[in-house]
């Protein structure tokens, strides 16, 4: 297991040095003068080079890298231009916001789309089954902004049971910040929740095909009970590497939902810095975003790897075919 | 296969075709100017003369539908046209050197695509490079590229142990022209299951670039940016944001319909269900 583990960490190093030299090379080496695009066509001169010597745009390419990376390792994640304060002090107040709204989400997905997974695997090939196939199909089809569209006109400006966006902090009680991010959250959570349900549909049923769920049935436990002690288990695993890159579309939608309600996170806040063209902003959060996602799936194999010991030893489990 | 699904898939059939039909006849006709503005006629709901209505400006919604139809599908087209002729070859040379030089890089910088979340990446590129359809369609097409190289490589690599591959080295064929002339046509059903999966996928990223205002810009229209445009004003008008979703979610369900009816017909089926 440790090997398997220094392993996985020495990929995550290397995936987070590769990351950050491709943000680092798509934002300030790339043909193109960094400080002209950030203050427009009809900058003045000496502020074009006041700029370029806050950047440091004079020193090389590598050493200025190793600033770069060297202070965001120390915390420092640089100043924005926008705000004239530091990046890492606008991105933890945006993180009170985006923290608990890809909890929350997660939370929402990790609830509803076992149960219906183990409802549509239960009663497999009846008409609830089918309900549950159409409904996720359609699940994964709706873009999350129409979502979150349709949800504001119906159960904010139609029923008035939520806000129809913007937060007003924490200040103010959590129950009326979950209330603000409730809408959000669904609209993140629908399509992931379908797309969880089905690939989770799929394993159950083809757990429930195999020979020890044939002996635990006829040791007497009904189809649901079964389910629920011996296939879910074996049909887990497959939803944790899932659950993992669902964190990431979580992150990556937020951007788009947070707009949608004029939510103060960290995706409006890569959106306002485009176009802001605050470069500085831009390059430290979106380097934040990679780092979050590439140690969440580093997490998840370790899970993996701890949960089935076929994973850490490279050993895959003959997939056993069925006839008709 | 019961028939119930029989059935739905022949309906996700006839919508694909419907939607490129819808899509093609854009291209060269609709029944207004939809950059027409018509100050008078503005948010009309539904009627006779405008079947989905007009929005804000008196535009009509169905001309805008059926030409933001054609920006969406050869956005989403083209970038998944750069996954697969990018990433289908360096499959294919991954699969024949398994472990060794190209497939190792092949594979690091694959999951260094993956580190990024698709629209992260195309967020960072319109950042960088400017907001427009071309920009967001390379930036959808960077991500397709191991998409496709992944799925290329695991199909071929169970390939090149088969007979069929040991004789045509036998004679005398090269590791590119085996790859070409005997791997490429065993994995084509795959690629094109994934071809279909990726498009539904295109589409729905192009619709969210459109609509944060990254994508395509005005005056052309795009299903994503008539959202946009719509959301604000969703109280007095809600028809304006009906059918651009609409549009969106039939293109992807048909889209991904396709993909289960090729799956099935290719016996690409993995166990029941």
């Amino acid at each position: 297991m440790l090997i398997y583990a220094l392993r996985k960490a020495g990929l995550l190093l290397l995936s987070l040095t590769l990351s950050s030299l491709v943000i680092f090379a798509l934002i300030e080496v790339i043909p193109g003068d960094p400080a002209q695009f950030m203050l427009g066509i009809g900058a003045e001169e000496d502020s074009l080079a006041a700029l370029r010597q806050e950047l440091g745009l004079d020193q090389p390419a590598p050493q200025r890298y190793l600033a770069w990376i060297g202070g965001m390792l120390l915390g420092d994640f640089g100043l924005s231009y926008t705000y004239r304060i530091p990046v890492l002090d606008v991105v933890m107040e945006r993180l009170a916001v985006s923290l608990p709204l890809a909890g929350l989400a997660m939370a929402m997905v990790l609830v509803a789309a076992p149960v219906i997974a183990i409802i549509a695997a239960w009663r497999h090939g009846s008409t609830a089954d089918h309900v549950v196939g159409g409904m996720t199909q359609i699940g994964i089809a709706v873009p999350n902004f129409w979502l979150a569209i349709l949800l504001i006109h119906l159960f904010a400006l139609g029923l008035g049971w939520f806000p129809a966006g913007g937060f007003s902090g924490w200040h103010n009680g959590s129950g009326a910040g979950l209330r603000a991010l409730f809408l959000p959250a669904l609209a993140l959570a629908i399509p992931q929740i379908a797309i969880l349900a089905r690939i989770m549909r799929e394993e159950l049923i083809r757990a429930a095909d195999q020979d020890y769920f044939r002996t635990a049935r006829a040791k007497g436990l009904g189809p649901l009970e079964a389910l629920l002690r011996h296939a879910l288990r074996n049909a887990l695993l497959p939803v944790l590497t899932i659950a993992g890159m669902q964190f990431s579309f979580l992150l990556a939608g937020a951007i788009i939902v947070e707009n949608v309600f004029a939510l103060p996170g960290l995706g409006r806040l890569v959106f306002q810095a485009i176009a802001q063209r605050d470069l500085i902003m831009v390059e430290s959060v979106v380097m934040l975003l990679v780092f979050a996602v590439v140690v969440v799936s580093f997490l998840v194999e370790l899970a993996y790897g701890l949960a089935d010991p076929r994973v850490r030893t490279g050993v895959r489990p003959p997939r056993v075919r069925k006839g008709p | 296969m019961s028939s119930f699904n029989t059935r739905l898939q022949r309906g996700g059939m006839v919508l694909a075709g419907c939607l490129a039909l819808f899509a093609l006849i854009g291209f060269f006709w609709t029944p207004y100017d939809p950059a027409a503005m018509a100050i008078n006629e503005r948010l009309n709901a539904p009627t006779a003369l405008h079947p989905f209505g007009t929005d804000h400006f008196g535009r009509d919604i169905l001309s805008m539908l059926m030409a933001g139809a054609y920006t969406t599908l050869a956005v989403a087209a083209l970038a998944v046209l750069i996954g697969v002729v990018i990433g289908v070859p360096l499959g294919l040379a991954g699969s024949a050197r398994k472990g060794r030089m190209p497939d190792e890089a092949i594979l690091r910088f694959n999951d260094l695509v993956f580190a990024f979340p698709a629209l992260l990446t195309a967020i960072l590129i319109t950042a960088r490079f400017g907001p427009g359809a071309v920009n967001a369609m390379i930036a959808i097409g960077i991500f397709n590229i191991p998409v496709f190289a992944r799925i290329s490589r695991a199909a071929a690599l169970p390939l090149w142990q088969q007979d069929f591959i040991l004789s045509a080295r036998l004679a005398g064929k090269g590791d590119a022209r085996i790859a070409l002339e005997h791997i490429l046509p065993n994995i084509v059903p795959l690629l094109l299951v994934q071809i279909a999966i990726q498009f539904s996928i295109a589409i729905l990223a192009e619709a969210g670039l459109a609509y944060i205002g990254l994508g395509v810009q005005p005056p052309q229209p795009s299903w994503g940016r008539m959202l946009a445009d719509g959301q604000t004003i969703v109280a007095i008008a809600p028809h304006v944001v009906y059918a651009p979703g609409l549009a969106i979610v039939l293109s992807v369900l048909s889209l991904n319909t396709l993909a289960e009816v090729m799956k099935q017909r290719f016996g690409l089926m993995g166990g029941r269900g």
